[in-house]
């Protein structure tokens, strides 16, 4: 490996990092939006929404992102509507992420056992006082390992932003592969900027896990 | 005797399975009524409908004079009347004994933290748990659980309190620490409705028996009456089922 490379290589690297990790959290952020409102709907079972929501998870949870991205970058320009690479990007995690999402919020609220509701119920707690007092607290810290999974797994996921030509991490290292045959230096930095973007994040997923578990349970 | 809660022909069914069969029954200011029989002849069931936790088919429950169960939109309001603890110790395991303890009456009755807190101190020395207020639903035993479990429901002044088994799931030594606190409210006057497999227990508290079986009241009489002499053979084959003697 040729540290003089390296050094020449690094700020493209960091340029594609950044554009990797701005895409990655708007679609994070996008997916956590959309998993509350998917979960608090099935939880409530409001009728037709159900049904839409299951039909949207069970889609988008069984079939990859690169065959969403296509559909999103070549399909709606078909039909009429333009969007930029990265909108797109963020858009396409986004709804993938959002179909996990949804689930692990509702397992974390329907985690939370009858009696609890019982109890509350016979305190006189009306069912809104019942869900934010005592349902979502318990369910948001039950919820916290599957969302941090998620959020891991979607910043990997961005790794296929390269078929729609955002120029991620991935579509540099392929990009300068291509150009200066320099395989191992580029590999080499691929890897080191996937970590540098991810191990904060378990890192603080885990910090945060037992943070508000000392906080509402007290150990 | 001046009467407070009363249950006019009560019929509960769970899909097309009868539960509860014409139940009658008035409950005087004071009056400690415990609920014996055996497993699944709907004793806690009937203390669910009172708290408005099952609705009923057919009857009313009436507290203090007013309709409580089927109560419809008032349901929230009607339940408070009543205060229940269950069997399994369901403290919120998210919130610290004195916070489960004031959640409610700050939620539903809007009362501000201090005075709430004063209130909940107050009750907490009086179950010896005052000093564990900072203390989270797991550091506690099960025993201790359940007397904070009284202290969240007392917390609502409700004019009935009902017990639905609330020691048949702890060990020996924590079953009398929670009796004991029962007992102490009894000394208070407070009405209750007892639902127990504590027999020696139910002797002890009880001002009136009530036996039911298959859904309906077998017998309702002075705790004497009912241990030495019951009336009707089923009665007698319930309370055979707690001795040993003839057993070899």
């Amino acid at each position: 490996m040729d540290p003089d490379i390296l050094r020449s290589y690094i700020p493209m690297f960091s340029e594609a990092f950044l554009l990797t990790v701005r895409i990655g959290w708007i679609g994070i952020l996008i997916s956590l939006a959309l998993g509350i409102l998917c979960a608090f709907i099935l939880y409530f079972r409001i009728p037709a929404a159900s049904f839409l929501v299951k039909c949207y998870v069970e889609l988008f949870r069984n079939t990859p992102l690169l065959v969403q991205l296509f559909f999103i970058y070549y399909g709606l320009p078909a039909l009429g509507i333009r969007i930029s690479a990265e909108v797109c990007g963020a858009l396409g995690l986004g709804l993938l992420g959002g179909s996990y999402m949804t689930e692990s919020i509702r397992s974390g609220l329907e985690a939370i056992p009858y009696i609890h509701t019982e109890s509350a119920l016979s305190l006189g707690m009306s069912r809104s006082q019942l869900f934010s007092s005592v349902i979502l607290p318990q369910a948001f810290y039950i919820s916290i390992p599957g969302i941090i999974a998620n959020v891991i797994f979607l910043l990997k996921e961005t790794s296929v932003f390269s078929a729609i030509s955002l120029m991620d991490l991935m579509f540099r290292a392929k990009d300068l592969i291509g150009l200066y045959y320099n395989t191992t230096e580029s590999l080499f930095l691929l890897v080191v900027f996937y970590v540098i973007m991810l191990l904060p994040v378990s890192v603080a997923g885990s910090v945060i896990e037992k943070k508000v578990r000392y906080r509402m349970f007290g150990d | 005797m001046e009467e407070i809660l009363r249950i006019d022909h009560l019929y509960k069914r769970f899909e097309d399975m009868p539960v509860l069969k014409d139940i009658n029954l008035t409950v005087n200011k004071g009056e400690v009524v415990v609920l014996v029989g055996p497993s699944g002849c709907g004793k806690s069931t009937l203390l669910r409908c009172i708290n408005g936790l099952e609705d009923i088919q057919e009857g009313r429950v009436l507290l203090e004079g007013e309709v409580i169960n089927p109560a419809g939109k008032t349901a929230n309001k009607s339940r408070l009347k009543t205060g229940m603890v269950f069997q399994s110790y369901d403290l919120f395991p998210h919130k610290n004994i004195l916070d489960n303890v004031i959640l409610a009456p700050m939620k539903v009755q809007k009362r501000n933290r201090a005075e709430a807190t004063e209130e909940a101190l107050r009750m907490l020395d009086r179950v010896g748990l005052a000093e564990r207020r900072d203390s989270y639903p797991r550091q506690l035993s099960g025993g201790q659980k359940q007397r904070v479990a009284i202290v969240r429901a007392l917390m609502m002044h409700p004019e009935v309190l009902l017990f639905d088994e609330v020691t048949a799931a702890l060990d020996p030594e924590m079953v009398h620490e929670v009796l004991n606190v029962i007992l102490d409210l009894a000394r208070q006057k407070r009405t209750m409705l007892i639902v127990t497999h504590e027999m020696a227990f139910a002797k002890a508290i009880a001002d009136r028996i009530i036996f039911l079986d298959e859904g309906s009241i077998v017998e309702d009489s002075a705790p004497e009456k009912f241990f030495e002499a019951p009336e009707t053979e089923r009665a007698r084959r319930f309370l055979s089922t707690f001795r040993y003697e003839n057993v070899k």
